[in-house]
């Protein structure tokens, strides 16, 4: 598999992922607003999974769907920050806002990336990924305005750093750090990134969800 | 006697194409079509074929392919066959919706997006006050970012307290 395939297919498997995750608050946000951003986002990132993998899925000679869905668990190459499955809210949002800081720091270097196909679709991506870090960074200031909410995110934070580190390759994380610590203020530790290509037990019950309807029909099924 | 002229009829010019596609409604906002929206970039007439250069909106949205489907069946019905080529890079952006565009939003009470800033988008650029498609009062409030799909946020107007959508700016 060339290097940009792999790229395609890492990308494409995080968006798609989160936008799972994403999708699990459809129906039981703490309130109404929050149930229509959070659906709505995961329609978002599952809509630019699905031009990244049609991309991947030329190179492959296969399809977008057979790509998001006819693979075996461990073949997903998503960051284990989104297979995580965190119903409780400040997890939520330090995942959603460390997830988009992540990504902006990603899309910043592919739109200026020699490949015109790949810079394309990331610039189309960033117009929309700019509403989702307004989402965030709006829920920080929320957070952050109370002693409660501050401890909730700092603990959530905690938790997660290493996975949100794993997200972007090696060169990219000081610039990750520098943004968080900088929000935060405050200095965050120094811990192994938790990399692509391990697995939390967590995706296979995802995958056997997400799956379902795909595997129960008859072959030849169209819809 | 030529019977060519009868059996195969007159490709479209790219004008009578342009016609026709200026006739597909959204599918999700009919009041606007497809060629209001910007979302066709070219249109090029090759013997019997016509091609089609379209730029998606919202990469989620699932009306880029009832949208397909639309073009395809009207260039057929000029007697010609369709070739659309569905554009993945950012070609499009909310600054295409024409002028007329925007007042049949507006008439149909959606705000229409605001234009793009020069630099990035930010959250207060969209907290301030737009005007209401409804009573015209400026004194609005965004509400959520997000609405019943990818294209819209809610508003607010505080004058004749109506909750309305705005079309979002990307």
């Amino acid at each position: 598999m060339s290097e940009r395939t792999d790229l395609l297919l890492s990308f494409a498997d995080d968006e798609l992922i989160l936008g799972w995750r994403n999708s699990e608050w459809t129906g039981i946000a703490p309130f109404l607003e929050e149930d229509v951003a959070f659906s709505s986002i995961a329609q978002n990132e599952i809509g630019h999974a699905r031009a990244l993998y049609e991309l991947a899925a030329r190179e492959l000679g296969t399809t977008a769907d057979e790509l998001a869905f006819d693979r075996k668990p461990e073949e997903y190459r998503c960051a284990p920050l989104v297979e995580l499955r965190r119903l409780e809210w400040a997890r939520t949002i330090a995942r959603h806002w460390l997830y988009e800081t992540a990504d902006e720091i990603r899309l910043a270097g592919l739109k200026a990336f020699d490949d015109p196909e790949i810079a394309g679709i990331a610039a189309k991506m960033d117009r929309e990924e700019a509403y989702h870090r307004m989402h965030a960074e709006m829920w920080i200031d929320r957070l952050i305005s109370t002693e409660d909410g501050r401890t909730r995110l700092s603990e959530a934070v905690d938790e997660l750093w290493p996975y949100a580190l794993g997200v972007l390759d090696g060169e990219l994380r000081p610039e990750l750090r520098a943004r968080v610590e900088q929000r935060l203020a405050r200095k965050l530790p120094e811990v192994a990134p938790v990399p692509r290509g391990v697995h939390e037990a967590e995706l296979a019950e995802l995958w056997e969800e997400m799956t379902m309807v795909r595997r129960s029909a008859p072959p030849g099924s169209q819809w | 006697m030529n019977t060519d002229s009868l059996t195969k009829p007159r490709p479209p010019t790219v004008g009578e194409v342009w016609q026709a596609l200026s006739e597909i409604p959204d599918p999700e906002i009919p009041v606007i079509s497809l060629v209001d929206l910007g979302v066709v970039k070219d249109v090029a007439v090759d013997n019997g074929t016509v091609r089609v250069d379209f730029a998606p909106t919202f990469m989620g949205c699932p009306a880029l392919e009832v949208m397909q489907r639309a073009m395809e069946s009207k260039i057929a019905a000029l007697g010609a066959v369709p070739a659309i080529n569905v554009r993945l890079d950012d070609s499009w952006s909310t600054d295409d919706i024409t002028p007329e565009g925007r007042e049949k939003l507006r008439a149909a009470g959606f705000a229409p997006p605001a234009p793009r800033p020069t630099r990035n988008l930010e959250l207060v650029q969209l907290q301030r006050g737009f005007r209401c498609p409804y009573c015209g009062s400026t004194s609005t409030k965004l509400e959520n970012l997000f609405g019943p799909t990818p294209c819209r946020s809610i508003r607010y107007c505080n004058a004749c307290r109506q909750p309305f959508e705005q079309f979002k700016t990307i």
